[in-house]
């Protein structure tokens, strides 16, 4: 359909500003068989924009591996759900609240964590830890100190209000985000087996239930501004920004937690993006059944709303059960107790459609399947660039005696130093489940009244997937995979959070379509799959695209929480290892982009074997208790991480190593390389058991002082690498 | 012993404070609704941490109002021991059991780390088992204030119950989170039977807390 041969009676510029194309539009009418009303229209527009269809995503995303042996529910409920023994689960989300945050920080980021913790509830949970992965942009652009103190301003006050401990993250700056930045939320919860739920509604004739806050007029067309890329005119914008009240999502946790015991829920499914709309049809189609809804019953925050504002309301805190009919007198007295809204504003039908009353009124009657298995699929063009090419670096354009110097000015970098200003505004201890606190490489909650525990963490390397989509989408997954191993972790499953540009855009789909197979790759070579995820395209400003950036979430398991792995450093006379196979691979890294100002040379490719071949030395070595602490090697090489090490545990040490390409070395990207600390009663245990698994191994140095020394290098006081890691933030 | 918890919507550490007192006093504590209006016999009343009414108005206004606050009110005067953590804490300042006011701490965030206290006054219920212990702090709204009319009153009756300190018991300026008046992380009322303190006592209860020095508050009213 091209705009001259417009024949419909619904103007042009309607559709358009619905975020519809013109072929969609037609397609819709094909399916109505006449031409939506405004209320239709709307409904169509929040089904079928990107954010709530996966229309240009659903493709490539179907390649990723869904399922393995503990996987119970994967991708396409509200959250994914795995097998941690005993009869219990855990239930865990990825999403992204990026739109929305640099319009309104405080409030976009505080309903990006409301919006992922009800998915999580919903499914029975109790969620039991917040995680997140933040970009912005460049740190003196004018309006990053803004967007970092609105968004973890956010986060922490709805996590804290809520109560459930904000247990870690990862936070990066680079200028690509400084139209749009990044706020991805995760939420871990636990709940029994046989206690999960689901969205499907059954039952001709039970009755469609409205739980939670009134419905005003906030967020409407949320999910459709999230859907589009910014220009400057986003400030107008802002009123389709939701606005939180972490109270009362707590009055509504602890509700349906309490009905939850009881046998009365049929299905639930939380008011988010698209609110009573995507709920509703997401209920039917799940049950293959009709909803027939009266909108006058819906409780209403403003007067004379429209059954197109009730439909396209994104107000916060609202849930749509389908309830037991015996049970709906005990469920309306729990939420009574709660002081919440409790209203049967519809029944389920066996009509297969969405039909819509108000005020005594046809409003809607829309076929689901139109809705959902119609809803436009799109094969986008893509064109695949060759990565950046790899530099190889040579030490004789490196002064060996500047490496103690560089090491503070990239510990005091705001990309390598200390998140603890950050994670300080989060409460993350409240629940007094939270073994492993902020700072280390994975987060560990305990499963409440167990030994056992839930090891979590967050990464993305966006520089890497901008330079080698493929590897860098590997390396998302494999990152939090080794953290979650140096955590002393058995990792099960990942969520991810699909942030790019402009899909129609042939190599952002490009980058997308690589991201995918490189994830892909990981994790069906670490079994390691794919339980739940969002995709959040369209991340431009005035056509300028962000980079790459595929979020990962990893969770894995302790059985035994006394085998907890952390990165500080334990006792002075123990010795410090380093595991796996060093390269000199400084392209891309942090070295090359602090130190000289430079950001190429190819980003580093990932070994799979390697990676899981030196992952299952450190879990055995963990198990045979031969370990004091481990921490992966990751961003800015070996020597930053013994410095991280070092300042975590308050402990010098004396490097003792001899190298010819000493930056190489020390500042390298090399992967599936970890630190671990072992006494030296252990030490040659160590070093025999990683000759018989043919694992690469190394001594750094012994613990013990109160700086780090490298022979015939130097040394710098621990105080002052101190200072340095903890500066940046405490003066921004 | 029998000992009791306040619930109000939005409280949020009643579990964790009840998994406390089962572990160290050794007997489950009863969980009461706000809307309860009596509690008959009790050795211990706990008023948790959390977001009452989720800190609207101000911080425990609206929980001071309670229907159960009456009768929590009642035992005080009555001699039962009452403790209000964080939350808590501001919640018997509002409804007039301690003294001082709770405003927003000097840095204008919320501040979630260890701390380190000392006991003031080692001669109470709460604290015969008390020395430097070592405890998170997890609040917005902890910075104690007092007029100097009334810090002389509160300090020449001993209601001092914790005050802010370094490794060595130090008490100043560096070692205090959130602007305290006097370092003061928690108080007595007069009869020395009701506690309010900032610090969480309950999140430092067991090893994998990474500190046990909380214990020792509940250990004290067990002897």
């Amino acid at each position: 359909m091209t705009s001259s041969n417009w024949h419909f009676d619904t103007e042009k510029s309607l559709v358009e500003s619905h975020g519809l194309k013109l072929d969609e539009f037609e397609k819709i009418v094909e399916g109505l068989g006449r031409e939506p009303n405004l209320t239709e229209l709307g409904i169509f527009s929040a089904m079928w924009n990107e954010h709530c269809s996966y229309k240009s995503s659903k493709y490539w995303l179907k390649k990723l591996p869904i399922s393995g042996e503990r996987v119970i529910q994967g991708p396409g409920e509200n959250a994914g759900v795995i097998d941690i023994d005993d009869g219990d689960v855990a239930v865990f989300k990825m999403e992204s609240h990026n739109h929305p945050s640099f319009l309104e920080p405080y409030q976009g980021a505080a309903t990006g964590v409301g919006g992922i913790l009800r998915d999580v509830f919903t499914m029975g949970a109790r969620p039991v830890a917040n995680m997140n992965a933040l970009r912005f942009g460049d740190p003196n652009h004018p309006k990053t100190k803004h967007l970092v103190s609105g968004v973890v301003g956010g986060i922490g006050g709805y996590g804290n209000c809520i109560g459930i401990p904000t247990v870690g993250g990862e936070v990066n700056f680079h200028p690509s985000y400084n139209g749009n930045i990044l706020v991805n939320a995760m939420t871990v919860g636990i709940a029994k087996k046989d206690k999960i739920f689901y969205s499907a509604a059954a039952g001709i004739g039970n009755s469609v239930v409205y739980v939670g806050s009134k419905t005003g007029r906030d967020g409407i067309h949320g999910a459709t501004m999230a859907s589009a890329e910014f220009a400057d005119d986003s400030e107008e914008k802002k009123p389709t920004v939701q606005v939180g009240d972490p109270f009362t999502e707590k009055l509504l946790l602890e509700a349906c937690l309490e009905l939850m015991k009881e046998d009365a829920i049929i299905a639930i499914q939380d008011m988010g993006a698209a609110g009573l709309t995507s709920s509703s049809i997401e209920m039917a189609s799940k049950g293959n059944v009709g909803i027939d809804i009266n909108l006058s019953k819906v409780p209403m925050r403003a007067a004379n709303m429209t059954a197109y504002e009730l439909m396209l309301s994104e107000s916060q805190e609202r849930m749509l059960m389908v309830i037991q009919p015996k049970k709906e007198e005990l469920a309306r007295c729990i939420f009574k107790k709660w002081d919440l809204e409790f209203e049967v504003i519809g029944e389920v039908t066996d009509t297969k459609k969405l039909i819509l009353h108000m005020d005594g009124e046809e409003q809607a009657s829309i076929p689901i399947n139109i809705l959902v298995e119609d809803a436009p699929e799109y094969q986008r063009d893509y064109i695949i660039n060759d990565p950046s090419p790899l530099i190889s670096f040579e030490s004789k354009d490196f002064e060996d005696k500047d490496i103690l110097s560089d090491l503070l000015k990239m510990i005091s970098h705001p990309n390598l130093c200390s998140r603890k200003w950050i994670w300080e505004q989060y409460d993350h201890m409240v629940m007094a489940d939270t073994v492993v606190r902020p700072g280390s490489d994975a987060a560990v909650v305990r499963v409440h009244g167990t030994n056992k525990g839930i090891a979590i963490s967050t990464d993305c390397s966006p520089t890497y997937c901008r330079h080698n989509p493929y590897e860098g989408g590997k390396h998302a997954v494999v990152e939090t995979w080794r953290n979650i191993v140096a955590s002393g972790a058995e990792p099960i499953a990942i969520t991810d959070c699909m942030n790019f540009g402009n899909p129609e855009k042939p190599e952002i789909m490009g980058q997308f379509v690589e991201c995918i197979r490189g994830m892909g790759d990981a994790c069906s070579k670490l079994n390691y799959p794919v339980i739940s995820g969002n995709v959040s395209l369209y991340n431009e400003t005035n056509g300028e695209g962000i980079y790459p950036t595929p979020a990962i979430g990893g969770v894995g398991l302790i059985r035994d929480l006394s085998n907890t792995m952390t990165i500080d450093l334990k006792n002075e006379g123990n010795v410090l290892c380093l595991i796996g196979e060093s390269n000199n691979h400084l392209g891309n890294s942090h070295y090359l982009s602090i130190i000289q100002n430079r950001e190429d040379g190819g980003t580093p490719s990932i070994n799979l074997d390697d990676e899981l071949k030196n992952g299952k030395f450190i879990l055995d070595c963990v198990a045979k208790k031969l370990l004091k602490s481990v921490h992966d090697v990751g961003e800015g090489g070996v020597l930053i991480a013994i410095a991280e090490m070092c300042v975590s545990g308050e402990k010098g040490i004396k490097i003792d190593i001899t190298k010819d390409f000493l930056h190489g070395y020390f500042y390298g990207e090399d992967q599936a390389r970890y630190l671990v600390e072992v006494s030296q009663n252990k030490l040659e245990q160590l070093e025999v058991d990683a000759g018989k698994s043919a694992v690469k191994i190394e001594r750094i140095g012994e613990i013990g002082g109160t700086s780090i020394s490298i022979n015939s290098i130097g040394e710098v006081e621990l105080s002052s690498l101190i200072d340095h890691h903890t500066k940046w933030f405490n003066e921004f | 012993m029998k000992t009791h918890v306040i619930i109000f919507p939005g409280s949020n550490c009643d579990r964790d404070v009840a998994v406390a007192i089962q572990n160290i006093i050794g007997s489950s504590p009863e969980m009461v609704w706000h809307k309860d209006s009596a509690i008959n016999q009790s050795d211990l009343i706990v008023v948790p941490g959390g977001f009452s009414y989720g800190d609207y108005l101000r911080c425990g206004a609206m929980a001071s109002t309670s229907p159960i606050m009456k009768s929590v009110i009642e035992n005080a005067n009555k001699g039962v021991p009452v403790m209000g953590i964080c939350n808590g804490f501001q919640i018997l300042i509002e409804s007039g059991l301690l003294q001082g006011a709770l405003i927003r701490n000097s840095s204008l965030s919320f501040i979630c780390r260890d701390i380190i206290i000392k006991p003031t006054n080692t001669k109470t219920i709460f604290t015969n088992k008390s020395t430097i212990s070592k405890m998170p702090i997890a609040h917005n709204e902890g910075n104690y204030f007092a007029n100097s009319n009334q810090i002389k009153e509160i300090e020449d009756n001993d209601q001092i119950a914790f005050q802010y300190c370094d490794e060595n018991g130090d008490i100043n300026a560096h070692s205090n989170p959130n602007g305290s008046i006097n370092n003061i992380a928690g108080v007595f009322n007069k009869s020395k039977n009701v506690l309010g303190m900032m610090p969480h006592p309950e999140r430092a209860a067991e090893s994998i807390h990474g500190c046990d020095d909380g214990r020792n508050i509940f250990e004290s009213l067990l002897s």
